[in-house]
């Protein structure tokens, strides 16, 4: 259902403004999302300085100063800090992307950061993202065949091969999902742009044996037909892939197997 | 802390919707899909008011001198012509989806191109349609 407005409990209120860190002549200022479920209270909005002269570039980087040097009790997920793992995904100055690619720099004023868009806050920075992966594994992101296993692996071509690029690529870090308004209001429903990515990837695999009953999986008005090319999934993806194109292609697919 | 209810259900139920709509930051495409559903909407409008002028037309002279004079006020006008513009912009906004469900324009910048041509024909093509209007009084 479209909601504009959060619920009562959501809406984040002023929080608190740490003190400048002590000598330093270099400093950005990040205000950031903070919930815990240790009180009743709602979310607030805390104010940070980081010192640029004694903390590294990246986004990430200040995060892990802050929770270093101010206020230990600040959660995020982080991992590899290479943009390789996808847990530090999260909304920063207003889309969503990976804290540990995105340059302290690369924002002008003061750095906003939210967990990403419409999900249930665990804590901080740590959305919920259970229903996400759900769906990730409700359309079944592995091979399907029939036929009997070859002797040694499933032979593919290079050109087979190819047409796996710009999807297997998918770290799963959920920027996609929910950056797109559709997700937002029939996320229970609409599987978003990270899992059907994943689908059109099975779908084109040459290897795969199962095209018919992945098309029946998500021949869906809900799980497939609520892409509205709305596009925020393609620019939000840190690894420069196009949700929207493969869910384009998927609808294709549907179209071709009735002619 | 004594006195929080920290148990998993009721956890579960007291945590909050992370923000999303007001603090995401506004792209074209997205506005342009919301732009592309409003003017959908006002068509119905529009339509409503293209039927009362038909129905007026074909009832007698009096009825005919009613509508007129509404279309022809300043409001009225400007009701036509955000019609003119609403429909001119939503039927290029359908030539776009129809271009994406060919498979192309996904990329970028042809996608903000698109969204583009459609914002811009659709304001030419509307004045164009008045322009044209007044020039042939």
């Amino acid at each position: 259902m479209v909601e504009f407005a959060l619920p009562a409990n959501s809406r984040p209120v002023a929080g608190k403004v740490w003190p400048k860190p002590e000598g330093a002549k270099n400093l950005k200022e990040l205000r950031i999302y903070r919930w815990s479920p240790d009180d009743a209270r709602n979310p607030r909005i805390d104010t940070y300085y980081v010192d640029r002269d004694d903390c590294a570039p990246m986004i990430l980087d200040a995060l892990i100063w802050i929770k270093s040097k101010i206020d230990p009790t600040l959660t995020f997920r982080r991992s590899c800090r290479e943009g390789v793992c996808g847990s530090c995904a999260m909304n920063i100055d207003g889309t969503n992307t990976l804290a540990c690619t995105k340059g302290i720099d690369d924002v002008k004023g003061a750095i906003r950061i939210y967990p990403l868009p419409h999900l249930a806050v665990v804590k901080d920075l740590v959305p919920d993202l259970t229903n996400f992966y759900a769906q990730h594994a409700s359309i079944e992101p592995w091979l399907h065949t029939s036929t009997p296993a070859p002797e040694k692996e499933w032979r593919q071509s290079p050109a087979e091969r190819e047409k796996l690029d710009g999807l297997y690529e998918c770290i799963l870090c959920a920027c996609c999902s929910t950056s797109c308004p559709s997700y937002w209001w029939n996320g229970d429903r609409y599987l978003g742009p990270a899992a059907l990515l994943q689908a059109y990837r099975w779908l084109i695999d040459s290897r795969d044996e199962a095209a018919g009953e992945r098309l029946d999986n998500v021949e869906d008005p809900f799980r497939l037909y609520r892409c509205h090319t709305i596009m925020n999934c393609a620019k939000a993806c840190p690894k420069g892939l196009n949700p929207a194109k493969a869910i384009a292609e998927i609808k294709s697919l549907m179209i071709e197997r009735q002619i | 802390m004594a006195e929080v209810d920290l148990r998993p259900g009721s956890l579960e139920s007291r945590r909050p919707l992370s923000p999303h709509l007001l603090i995401y930051r506004p792209t074209l495409t997205m506005m342009m899909s919301i732009a592309h559903r409003i003017t959908g909407a006002a068509l119905y409008f529009g339509t409503l008011l293209l039927a009362w002028f038909l129905i007026a037309a074909s009832t007698d002279a009096e009825a005919f001198a009613i509508v007129s004079s509404f279309m022809n006020s300043l409001v009225g006008k400007l009701i036509l012509f955000a019609f003119t513009w609403a429909l001119f912009h939503h039927l290029l906004g359908g030539v776009r989806h129809l271009i994406w469900d060919s498979g192309h324009g996904f990329a970028y910048p042809q996608r903000e191109w698109l969204a583009q041509a459609t914002l811009i024909g659709g304001a030419l093509l509307a004045a164009g349609v008045w322009l044209l209007a007044f020039w042939a009084r």
